[in-house]
């Protein structure tokens, strides 16, 4: 098992005929994700890498069942087709394009709510289930099929923790990429009630970074229902007040944000921290050595 | 992107807030001119620079005539002014904004930001104006108040009101504050700002709700739809070395230290000045050369660091994902020769084609030292430049 998609998941890629989406659907699908459909306004009825392009998200729901869609539709346009998104019904938006204008997403948001489509991102790597299905931008190899839930704010840190993980011979369950925007559709806790549910993960890794608080509700989230145990990291313990850190959410404002905080939330409910970002992975292995699930997290 | 203040007055004309009269001066000469154009008893000489807190450091004079204008505008123009918001070095005064004085009978505060709890903008309010609203927020909570607003509909007129009765706006004023209010949030939605705050708003003496002060930042992923917005930009309020990156599409942040950093993704670059942080270093910046860094992009990150005199050393930290390693390497190599290097270089390399790239770099005759992981690579420049 695993949280949000695995090998069954029928994908559709937004703005498929971009550059970026271009390669990226390459990748996918050398990877094994089950490509089904592309959509590009004004150029259904074409083809790209033998799959089909339709003009609308309906179009392309009804020809083929596509139920998650990546999103690799340029900023100015990809508010837009999130709602396209979610008007579909599909099961889950993954939505990799960065710099989209926060007020675009305040409004994306509040159009969202008691919908059934579930966002993730924007500005994130996407979602992987090893050896199933590659959702994004994330380099398939780095990853191990195995227990391991990961959730992130960041791309590439993410990449470090998981690249760590796999070394050690312990593979995911699913690693998700939350995002660094500070409007999002999938938030910390949403991931963590997945993994607590998904009998096939066995731990977590949660790696946050400054700005917001939504490390420190995640950690009050983990204190009251987190059965399994989480270890985390959080980047820019040395970032100074009032610089914006890249990404767009990465900001300490009035006091509020900062790593000592969310260190210090997370300590407190039980979250084990790591110091430096080389020894996610050691810490983890610590903790599951410790609660006796080493063994079960090992993949040979 | 923040714009000075007398920019953002001319924002919020545009939305039908009242602001006083003003007029922006480059030299003594255009103060004066201003001054006399204003026609006004007293006119106030303010400071424009990107930073809070002018008032306390003495960027804002009342002047009573002509003279003074003048005396006040020399005094402040070349300036530097220290406030809590400029760092120690300070900012210096480039430019004035010279303002018919105003009747104030009462300050208050207003501002307009996103609160990402609940993705929502919020206008906040508060009795206590002109002094510094984080200070109230910390000291009396009670005291600021909070209408959330639904994009939908965007700010009502029931919650302006109920904003200016729980501000406390005499009774007889409190449609004018309303209305000055829903004129805030259009123009923050429409201009697409970050944060808006008016402090102090003001109740004059014949009856008037007035902008004081006016600070907008804008979303700076908003900004390709706005032309007028984009024009205000002052180039001299910002870091030159952050301009430069900025133009290759690097976001980079000056820092204090003197180890320059060259990592791609925001996330572990953040990491990775904690790393170097933890082992004992200082970095001299923030630096992601993001995800699709190519050879030319990587010199001219290099020149980036290497135009900051405090550095003495680099650490170039590149997961390459989807980048491949050999890639970064050519481009190191490459930058490394263009620009002379001259203090030590260590890299840390991980991903596809990891071990072209190491090979490219051990045989490319640079003295480059090549790190095993992020801690080994933060150890060893720490180490080197000492």
């Amino acid at each position: 098992m695993s949280v949000y998609i695995n090998k069954d998941t029928k994908v559709l890629v937004q703005g498929i005929t971009g550059s970026t989406a271009l390669f990226h659907t390459k990748q996918m699908l050398e990877y094994g994700t089950k490509i089904v459909a592309g959509v590009t306004p004004g150029k259904g009825g074409t083809e790209v890498e033998g799959v089909p392009v339709f003009n609308t998200v309906q179009d392309a729901v009804e020809a083929t069942g596509a139920n998650v869609s990546v999103i690799y539709v340029p900023a100015p346009f990809a508010a837009d087709a999130i709602l396209e998104a979610t008007e579909a019904e599909l099961d889950m938006a993954i939505c990799i394009t960065e710099h989209i204008p926060v007020l675009d997403m305040v409004k994306v948001k509040r159009y969202m709510e008691g919908k059934k489509t579930r966002l993730v991102g924007p500005n994130c790597p996407g979602v992987i289930t090893p050896d199933e299905c590659k959702i994004g931008i994330m380099p398939g190899y780095i990853h191990k099929k195995g227990h391991v839930g990961v959730v992130s704010r960041s791309g590439t840190l993410t990449y470090e923790a998981t690249h760590q993980l796999s070394e050690e011979g312990i593979g995911q369950s699913t690693a998700v990429g939350i995002g660094g925007d500070p409007v999002n559709g999938t938030n910390f806790i949403d991931v963590l009630k997945e993994f607590n549910e998904d009998e096939d993960t066995y731990a977590v890794v949660m790696i946050g970074e400054i700005g917001g608080t939504a490390e420190e509700e995640a950690a009050e989230w983990v204190k009251a229902n987190m059965t399994k145990p989480v270890v985390g990291f959080i980047g820019g313990q040395t970032a100074p007040e009032g610089k914006r850190m890249g990404h767009a959410g990465a900001i300490i404002s009035g006091g509020k944000g900062t790593a000592a905080d969310k260190i210090k939330a997370m300590n407190a409910a039980g979250i084990e921290v790591a110091d430096t970002p080389s020894v996610i992975g050691e810490t983890l292995i610590n903790v599951i050595k410790e609660k006796g699930l080493y063994d079960a997290c090992k993949t040979h | 992107m923040n714009i000075h203040e007398y920019q953002g007055k001319q924002v919020l004309k545009q939305y039908g807030v009242s602001v006083p009269e003003g007029h922006v001066a480059f030299s003594p000469e255009e103060a004066v001119k201003a001054a006399k154009e204003l026609g006004s008893d007293v006119v106030v000489v303010k400071a424009q620079i990107h930073a809070g807190g002018r008032g306390k450091a003495g960027g804002v004079k009342l002047a009573k005539s002509l003279d003074e204008v003048r005396e006040y505008a020399k005094e402040l123009l070349g300036k530097v002014l220290v406030t809590h918001q400029t760092g120690p070095e300070g900012k210096e005064v480039k430019r004035l904004y010279i303002e018919a004085g105003s009747n104030i009978e009462k300050e208050y505060y207003l501002g307009l930001v996103l609160d990402r709890e609940t993705s929502l903008v919020n206008l906040m309010g508060s009795e206590e104006g002109g002094m510094d609203i984080e200070e109230v927020a910390a000291n009396t909570p009670e005291r600021i108040f909070y209408e959330a607003i639904d994009p939908v509909v965007g700010l009502t007129g029931f919650q302006a009101r109920r904003m200016a009765f729980n501000m406390n706006i005499p009774a007889k004023l409190v449609n004018k504050a309303a209305k000055l209010m829903l004129g805030l949030y259009q123009a923050y939605v429409e201009k697409d700002a970050a944060i808006v705050e008016i402090n102090p708003l003001v109740v004059t003496g014949d009856g008037q709700v007035v902008a004081l002060d006016a600070k907008f930042n804008f979303d700076a992923n908003a900004l390709y739809r706005h032309q007028d917005i984009m024009e205000m930009r002052d180039y001299d309020e910002e870091d030159a070395k952050e301009i430069e990156a900025s133009k290759y599409d690097l976001s980079y942040i000056s820092l204090d230290g003197n180890i320059g950093c060259m990592v791609n993704g925001a996330g572990l670059a953040m990491a990775t000045m904690d790393t170097i942080n933890y082992y004992g270093g200082s970095p001299a910046n923030f630096l992601d050369v993001g995800g699709g860094a190519t050879a030319e992009k990587v010199t001219e990150a290099f020149k980036i660091i290497l135009s900051d005199k405090n550095v003495k050393g680099i650490f170039v930290n590149i997961f390459g994902g989807i980048m491949k390693c050999d890639i970064i390497a050519e481009g190191v190599i490459q930058a490394a020769k263009e620009v002379s290097l001259e203090v030590p270089l260590v890299v840390r390399l991980e991903g596809t084609n990891v071990e072209i790239g190491k090979k490219l770099l051990n045989e490319s005759g640079l003295n480059i030292v090549a790190a095993g992981t992020m801690a080994d690579g933060a150890k060893q420049i720490v180490e080197l430049v000492g």
